[in-house]
């Protein structure tokens, strides 16, 4: 079992040097910015007190080396800095507490949490169920209907699926909601049924990949050597899914299921756009657009952390349930 | 009632390949009486395991039955419901895969995959059964027959695991298993137990068998029967030994007379030639671990040396240390006397062209997007500058020359050829940068007995045309009979002993050169029994129990 | 919640249903081996398909009917399934044509090829027809503002729906015909798309070989730069990118297209380098290698006589898998705003300028259809460009067994 820890502990420092060298190319990619940005951003309207604020705040006039440990420091701590937007704000209506980044990520991180939540618990039963019902009944029907329905949902962007669904679920039959403006303190039921569309695309998405990639693992596993000697010791279908082929198909599931949700955050920037949804994606776009350059530092940082982490659970979970190294000679 | 226990008749079944289905197998019969051994014989390809999983009543993926009966104890198998055929599947007709290291579950334990069998059947309880394992564990000769049930299958070893697979199969106590080429993946010595202990548990409990095997040899030890298959068809049937001493049909008559080929032997070396290779203490290293020690030989103009030895003898990184793969770390390697840089890439194009390599599996030796002429073109315009019209008339002598057809081989694609013709191609390859010196990686291992003769009578023939040095590296120790002048056998890194062929097939010889020589079968059906006799039938070598 | 209690209860039904059918089919057969085996799941999934079947039938029905209100509610559907059908056709035609037309070749690959695949290659034929030569085949320009020509022109060049028999597909709101924006929509989105995923293959495809045949610290390195890229999810550091990008462009007067395309070739390059190092690696120790190595074969020779023509199965699917994503990225990217800009006419643009008519589908569908076009034309070529390598890798996963 010490083998074992020490290769997850490896994983893990792996993982933590990774976003480490993000968190560089982050920096470094922002700083390939022009010099007089913060005119450029800031527009028209800039007073020399907000652009002074800026390069302060950024600290532009400091050596690059410097100003990246400031920035991680204060990434670790929590300061992720102020808002660019906020900053004009507050320094035009002289002066009152503005937000911090911080501040303003929060509660967007936690609403898409609440979606990707939602999205998760329906999107990996079902594919993972139908991905192995796809490969047993493979060839069959239902196999060749369940491909063509998977290939053509993952090639369509996810506005397609968004809209279509609006069509038939919020326009023509009124059922769901097509704008999800959820807020603090909302009762339960009704935030999840603002967030159920918004849920319901993201699930089309996410299901459609998890499903083709569980059935190819289960494919593969099935034609195993051991599977058809099972079969050969005349056990009945059932036990040889359930005994033999299972405990050694969780490796390759566990894999596939944390990989899509990686993917899925991608897939909740452009829904989160479309229905309105406060989450961190629609945050990040607006960024992107204003040019607010700490959020867009910070909201990068954490997707790629988010990202970072599902993988390396990923990687884990497989090397947990590989018998060879939980028994080693 | 009748002993019949089991009754194929005229069995036809086809296999898919790309949308089409092709004959594998073409109106078979075959009945086995109860307590019966049948051996089924064929080259790769005949349709033996097919015929095999079909006794069962069973088709793999791609594979289905057209016409015909399988009757099994009375029983019908091709129309019976899939849970009848379930209540016989390991109940009472077992099989027993090539391939044990695949064929266990790697995420169960060894013992809890043998009681499933008894338990699931309901013919025994779980204790009983484990017990009942045990027991079997100990017939077989297995070690802590008490313990090594509760290990996983990637703790054991091939030879132990496929021991625990036959005592698995034999758990219910089948009336017939079926044995799929169980030794053939294993060393010679490894084989040794495993065909006895086979042999020995039939015996015991009176269980039929059908032995699948390409190994002439080991099917004489193990049957009472033999029945030839070749390409699908039934050639011959008869029991052991009328088969070995009279057989009827010419296909039969050729495969036992595959094993005389022999070349005459040759003068010894005049003593202080230069030799035209020359490895001296040469130590090799794969990071950090280090895999020769000390080895030396000598390979001297129109002789052939064979490297024997068995799975990580070291006799392929040899040949590699020879060509510049692998850096020597101590020693050197000569070529006629000049010593050659370790490295392949400090070499100069002459130095490399000296040496050639053909290898084992013909399909990863040639590329297979270039036509057969623009294989054996490539070094003939490399090294020797040729072109145009020349290199035509040079590729189309020497496609003569490995005895294929010039005009109908030229723009052929080695995915059309045979195994045998790939080898052929290979060897032209080599031929056409004119070397003085062919490696031969165990070029004949892939290939069925017949095919690997005329492989052998190629370049015997290439060696006295042309005076060519050649190593050949083989595990197999019947090719270094026909084929060597000089012998060298490798274990673990080290040259164990060496000399003349002549003197190396006559004792004394080294301890391991012993059991060597002695693993391998003899077409004589009671070598097994005698052999075993020899060495005493709890301690079958001391070597060979190390081995695992 | 009554929505909930129906399914079940149709549920429950369905499955009566199907045990019946199992039951009967059994009974009726004298238990012939395909009853007899047959599952309940298989049993539920035959009735649950008739079922599903059954309705679509009468959706169908139903959008036809004269009745305004009810065909307003089916009419999606309705377009949905003469799509549908009108494809299949197309397909079967396009299939059973290639089969007697063309080269002994081509002849053969239209032989084993499935319905799905002829739907594919159709679909990217007609796309690139339409890519090459927009200028020809589209009515009007794609920024073209027509004199006197109303905005907000509702599609079905019906009069008194609000429509115009002149631009069929109706104008958006600055009173440009869509229709020829569509047109040339395939041009620059699909045109750009291509044009980036050949860089980038460009770019991953050499250095993967590269570091496949070379091997050691070359391989270390480039490996490692490639796995913190792939760290961060594409489009997010697209995003960052292309905010960068922005204030460039404005200062330099490059247009943010060029640098949208330089970031997306970078950022896809790191998956065609992790391919074509992984096909490079497998080739590489094949034995032919070896032995060309070992006659002292240059770099060049190895890569593009030896190496390159065994890989071209697996890059030619990966070639088709990283346009999709490449395609759907720009047309995510415009949808957001910062990809494609205007005045190029731009499908995820177009999408997101007339989002809104989607709220008027139950009066008005044909207006909502703009939206829907515009997205349904960017999910059809990348549906087709998938099930057309989904056919290859199938056949070559095929071969090789």
């Amino acid at each position: 079992m010490g083998n074992v820890l020490s290769i997850i502990l490896q994983r893990l420092a792996l993982g933590l040097l990774t976003l480490l060298i993000v968190s560089i190319v982050i920096f470094v990619a922002v700083n390939m910015l022009p010099g007089d940005f913060a005119e450029l951003i800031l527009g028209q309207g800039a007073t020399p007190e907000a652009v002074k604020s800026i390069r302060e705040d950024l600290g532009l006039d400091q050596p690059l080396v410097s100003r990246y440990f400031g920035w991680l420091g204060g990434m670790l701590t929590g300061d992720l800095g102020t808002s660019f937007s906020q900053l004009n704000f507050q320094t035009n209506m002289g002066g009152g507490a503005g937000k911090t980044v911080a501040q303003q990520i929060a509660p967007r991180f936690a609403n898409t949490m609440f979606l990707a939540t939602v999205t998760a618990a329906i999107a990996v039963p079902v594919a993972v169920t139908l991905g192995i019902l796809a490969a047993l009944y493979r060839n069959t029907i239902f196999d060749r209907a369940a491909n063509i329905f998977t290939l053509s949902s993952i090639s369509s962007p996810e506005f397609f699926m968004a809209y279509v669904l609006i069509l038939f679920f919020a326009v023509l039959n009124p059922i769901l909601p097509s704008l999800s403006n959820i807020y603090d303190g909302m009762v339960f039921s009704d935030r999840l049924n603002k967030s159920l569309l918004p849920a319901l695309t993201l699930t089309l998405v996410v299901t459609a990949h998890m499903m083709r990639m569980t059935r190819a693992a289960i494919i593969n596993l099935l034609a195993s050597p051991y599977i058809e000697m099972a079969r050969l010791k005349g056990m009945s279908p059932m036990r040889v899914i359930v005994r033999h082929a299972l405990p050694n198909a969780l490796a390759p599931i566990i894999n596939v299921v944390a990989l899509n949700l990686a993917y899925l955050i991608t897939g909740v920037v452009v829904v989160e756009v479309v229905f309105v949804y406060p989450g961190i994606g629609q945050l990040f776009v607006d960024s992107v657009k204003i040019r607010d350059i700490p959020i867009v530092q910070a909201c990068c940082l954490i997707f790629a952390a988010a990202y970072i982490l599902l993988n390396l659970t990923a990687d884990v979970m497989s090397i947990l349930s590989n018998p060879r190294l939980r028994h080693p000679k | 009632m009748t002993d019949t226990l089991l009754e194929i008749c005229g069995l036809w079944l086809e296999g898919q390949s790309e949308e089409k289905w092709k004959p594998i197998i073409n109106g078979v019969d075959l009945t086995l009486k109860k307590g019966e051994v049948l051996g089924l014989i064929g080259e790769s390809g005949a349709g033996k395991s097919t015929l095999g999983l079909a006794a069962m009543g069973f088709c793999r993926d791609g594979v289905r039955i057209s016409h015909g009966s399988v009757e099994f104890d009375g029983i019908d198998l091709l129309t019976a419901s899939a849970a009848v055929k379930r209540g016989l599947l390991g109940k009472r007709i077992a099989y027993v895969a090539q391939s044990a290291a695949a064929s266990f579950n790697p995420a169960h334990r060894i013992i809890d995959q043998h009681v499933e069998g008894p338990t699931q059947h309901r013919v025994m309880s779980r204790t009983e059964s484990e017990a009942d394992g045990m027991a079997l564990y100990a017939k077989l000769r297995l070690p802590n027959p008490d313990q090594i049930g509760f290990r996983y299958p990637h703790q054991v070893s091939g030879g132990q695991l496929q021991r625990a697979m036959t005592a698995m199969a034999m758990a219910c106590r089948p009336d017939l298993i079926i044995f799929d080429e169980p030794t053939t993946a294993l060393d010679v010595t490894t084989q040794i137990e495993v065909l006895a202990s086979i042999r020995d548990i039939v015996k015991d409990f009176n269980t039929a068998a059908i032995y699948i095997t390409h190994d002439l040899a080991v099917v004489a030890q193990m049957s009472d029967k033999i029945k030839v298959l070749l390409k699908g068809d039934e050639v011959e049937t008869a029991d052991t030994r009328t088969m070995l001493s009279a057989p009827t049909q010419e296909y039969t008559k050729s495969l036992w007379a595959v094993r005389s080929f022999e070349r005459p032997l040759k003068s010894p070396v005049v003593v202080g030639s230069i030799p035209s290779v020359s490895v001296q203490n040469i130590d090799a290293a794969y990071g950090k671990s280090k895999v020769l020690f000390d080895v030396s030989f000598d390979m001297h103009e129109g002789r052939t040396v064979a490297v024997v030895g068995e799975s990580g003898s070291g006799k392929s990184t040899v040949a590699r240390c020879i060509t510049g793969l692998l850096q020597t770390t101590a020693g050197q390697i000569s070529f006629g006397g000049e010593v050659m840089p370790a490295n392949y890439r400090k070499r100069t194009k002459d130095q490399l062209r000296q040496v050639q390599m053909i290898y084992q599996m013909a399909d990863t030796a040639l590329n297979p997007r270039m036509s057969i002429g623009e294989i054996i073109a490539r070094p003939v315009q490399f090294y020797l500058g040729l072109t145009g019209k020349a290199k035509r008339a040079r590729v189309d002598a020497l496609l003569d020359q490995i005895e294929l057809e010039p005009s109908e081989y030229y723009n052929r694609l080695p995915s059309e050829l045979s195994g045998g013709q790939k080898q052929r191609i290979g060897i032209a390859r080599a031929l056409a940068a004119e070397p003085k010196f062919i490696i031969c990686d165990e070029v004949t291992s892939a290939l069925d007995q017949l095919v690997a003769e005329g492989i052998l009578r190629l370049l015997a023939k290439l060696q006295d045309d042309l005076k060519l040095s050649y190593m050949f590296i083989t595990h197999d120790l019947a090719t270094v009979r026909a084929i060597a002048d000089e012998v060298v056998v490798m274990k673990d890194g080290r040259v164990v002993e060496a000399g003349p062929k002549k003197e190396m097939f006559t004792p004394p010889h080294h301890p391991y050169t012993d059991l060597l020589l002695s693993s391998v079968p003899e077409m004589d059906p009671d070598w097994l029994t005698n052999l075993l006799q020899e060495r005493g039938v709890d301690n079958i070598g001391d070597a060979a129990v190390c081995k695992m | 919640m009554s929505f909930i209690f129906g399914t079940i209860i149709c549920l429950a039904i369905i499955a009566g249903t199907a045990w019946a059918f199992r039951r009967l089919g059994q009974y009726g057969t004298g238990n012939a081996p395909q009853y007899r085996d047959m599952s309940f799941g298989v049993a539920f999934g035959y009735v649950l398909a008739l079922v599903v079947l059954v309705w679509l039938g009468l959706a169908y029905v139903a959008s036809l009917s004269s009745n305004t209100v009810v065909a307003n509610k089916f009419f999606f559907l309705g377009v949905a399934i003469n799509g549908f059908i009108l494809f299949s056709i197309a397909a079967w035609l396009f299939r059973m044509i290639g089969r007697h037309v063309g080269t002994e070749s081509t002849r053969k690959l239209f032989r084993v090829m499935p319905l799905t695949a002829s739907f594919g290659v159709l679909i990217i034929l007609v796309y690139a027809i339409l890519a090459i030569f927009a200028g020809a085949i589209a009515p009007y320009g794609q920024d073209e503002i027509l004199q006197g020509v109303a905005a907000n022109i509702i599609p079905g060049g019906d009069p008194a729906l609000g429509g115009d028999p002149a631009f069929p597909l109706g104008t958006d709101q600055i009173g440009r015909d869509i229709m020829s924006r569509l047109i040339y929509g395939a041009q620059n989105t699909v045109g750009i798309a291509f044009a980036t995923t050949l860089l980038a293959f460009f770019i991953g495809g050499s250095l993967g070989f590269l570091a496949a045949v070379v091997g050691g610290w070359t391989d270390q390195i480039l490996s490692r730069g490639v796995d913190v890229l792939m760290a961060i999810p594409s489009l997010i550091f697209a995003l960052l990118l292309m905010t960068i990008a922005s204030v460039w462009s404005s200062r330099l007067g490059i247009p943010l297209t060029v640098f949208m395309v330089l970031i997306i070739a970078v950022i896809d390059s790191t998956r065609v380098f992790r391919l074509a190092r992984a096909v490079g690696q497998n080739i590489v120790v094949m034995d032919y290698i070896e032995a060309a190595k070992l006659r002292g074969e240059g770099m060049w020779y190895l890569v593009f006589r030896e190496i390159l023509p065994n890989a071209t199965a697996p890059l030619l699917a990966e070639f088709g898998l990283r346009f999709c994503f490449v395609f759907l990225t720009i047309a995510a990217l415009s949808f957001l705003g910062v990809g494609i800009q205007p005045p190029l006419a731009d499908w995820g643009t177009m999408v997101r300028d007339s989002a809104a008519f989607i709220n008027f589908a139950q009066f008005a569908p044909k207006a909502a259809l703009t939206p829907l076009l515009a997205a349904g034309a960017i999910a059809l070529l990348t549906v087709a460009v998938n099930f057309v390598v989904d056919w290859m890798l199938h056949r070559s996963s095929g071969l090789k067994e």
